[in-house]
């Protein structure tokens, strides 16, 4: 297949770490702004940031209802920690709208505030036996997952790694980490998915 | 390192969160009703303070780090992450704000400096620093001491953006320099700066700072987050320039959609024309008219 065209949600967070990696991994990757860029791409990331504030600039800027959309179409998305929150089901014990993209729900900073972010050696067996180098930072973890969620890392007994279908949601950082592992999973699920369609 | 192999407080980590708050606007806030507007607004961070710097720089006086009980509140107000400020080399009310768990301490310019000629050892702390500076050199020795986020230094509460223009220019011609001389020349160029040697070399090598920059001191406008994007920030923090207008949910939403979209003029034009006409921007000074004491941005060098 040609070369997968990625997009990164550039509205807020870390987002040319993702272009970065996405690019050492074999990608091509354009920072998504307006429903224009989105429309353009094959897959889309969504990085580390606020959620609180990138789900307000969805909204302002037109992107929420074309993301469902494409998702929905079978559009591979992945979101890192922020993106993994706005893609959540809902969040445990807060008012906070979402993309509702994937069957889980979320407690934000589950793991503590900023004082509590560590690096962890990560067990993840769908990338290979070594360990990955996780880094979590005022992480999420996930609480509850539908029957077609796909739990694919844990840590202290909670899934921060899951899939389901084309929606991979990851609590951590892969793009801080220097190891592309979890960035070439992605690319292969983007692979997958365009055989079938 | 604990029991399953967890490292907190490490480079990565520290540096991480700021790495999270690029593109953002960081708002300083004096009660838990302004940080909901903050976040309303879409606020990435809120810097917790008893005053807003316009208010230090009239009331005079010495400027400390806020009540804890103060920090507290706002900290339980809203989910974005939270700063607070000590003063210059203030250990005792660093290792407060790291107890009480705040996500990150700005070492302060803006508070009466505690030491004057030192800064904090910054890598003995769990919890990120971040700190100003006016040029290349102030920024690498604050790295060096552990910051993991830089900031210019602007002259804060002083509704003026020049000396914000100024340090972020000197910081990126800096850098912009160094990426441009022959190795034998960075020793005699680090001496100059006064900056240890390996980060010399690593900003000539990579021709970036090796943590997140951000504009800080006089930003009042959509237009002027605009303009400091342009230079080279990587984000925006906002003091007085929100809470010192006539309209603060106003200016705190057009200044976010402005640093979000700051590469396309029409959006910062229409976040502009968002804010009400009759709604004022922070009055301004003219820092040429400030005495010498009455600057803050030659605080700790």
């Amino acid at each position: 297949m040609p070369t997968p065209v990625v997009g990164v949600l550039a509205l807020q967070g870390d987002v040319v770490e993702h272009v970065g990696a996405l690019e050492r991994a074999g990608a091509r990757a354009v920072e998504v702004r307006t429903p224009d860029d989105l429309a353009a791409v094959d897959a889309l990331v969504v990085p580390g940031g606020e959620s609180t504030t990138v789900i307000r600039l969805l909204d302002r800027f037109g992107l929420t209802q074309p993301i469902r959309d494409r998702v929905r179409d079978g559009m591979p998305f992945w979101g890192t920690c922020m993106g993994l929150i706005v893609a959540a089901h809902d969040v445990a014990d807060l008012e906070q709208p979402t993309l509702d993209l994937i069957d889980v729900t979320v407690r934000r900073n589950a793991f503590g505030r900023q004082v509590d972010s560590a690096e962890v050696p990560l067990a993840i067996p769908a990338l290979g036996a070594g360990p990955f180098p996780a880094i979590f930072i005022r992480a999420p973890w996930i609480e509850r997952t539908g029957p077609g969620v796909e739990v694919l890392a844990q840590r202290d007994g909670h899934g921060v790694m899951v899939r389901e279908g084309n929606v991979l949601g990851t609590s951590f950082h892969p793009e801080l980490s220097g190891d592309e592992r979890v960035h070439a999973y992605f690319l292969r699920m983007i692979a997958a998915a365009s055989v079938f369609s | 390192m604990n029991g399953d192999g967890r490292q907190t407080g490490t480079d990565t980590v520290k540096r991480g969160l700021a790495q999270m708050l690029k593109g953002g606007v960081i708002m300083d806030v004096v009660t838990p009703e302004q940080a909901k507007i903050a976040e309303e607004a879409g606020a990435v961070a809120v810097m917790a303070l008893e005053r807003i710097p316009a208010d230090i720089r009239a009331d005079g006086g010495v400027a400390r780090m806020s009540h804890p009980a103060l920090i507290e509140r706002i900290m339980k107000a809203v989910t974005v992450p939270v700063m607070a400020k000590v003063r210059i080399g203030h250990l005792g009310e660093a290792r407060q704000l790291q107890s009480l768990g705040v996500d990150y301490i700005d070492e302060s310019e803006v508070l009466t400096p505690a030491d004057d000629k030192y800064h904090l050892d910054k890598h003995g702390y769990t919890v990120p620093f971040v700190c100003g500076a006016r040029d290349l050199g102030e920024a690498l020795r604050r790295i060096a001491e552990g910051a993991a986020m830089i900031r210019s230094k602007g002259e804060a509460g002083s509704g003026n953006i020049v000396e914000a223009v100024r340090h972020m220019r000197a910081i990126r011609d800096g850098i912009a320099e160094l990426s441009a001389l022959p190795r034998e020349e960075l020793v005699a160029r680090a001496r100059d700066l006064g900056a240890p040697l390996e980060l010399v070399r690593e900003i000539a090598a990579n021709g970036k700072l090796p943590v997140v920059l951000f504009c800080a001191g006089g930003v009042s406008t959509p237009a002027d987050a605009a303009l400091m994007m342009e230079l080279g920030a990587e984000g925006i923090f906002v003091g007085s320039g929100i809470f010192k207008s006539t309209n603060p949910a106003a200016f705190a939403r057009a200044i976010v959609d402005a640093t979000t979209h700051w590469q396309n003029p029409d959006v910062v034009l229409k976040a502009h024309s968002s804010i009400p006409e009759d709604a004022k921007a922070m009055d301004g000074l003219d820092i040429r008219q400030l005495a010498d004491h009455q600057l803050m941005a030659s605080r700790g060098t």
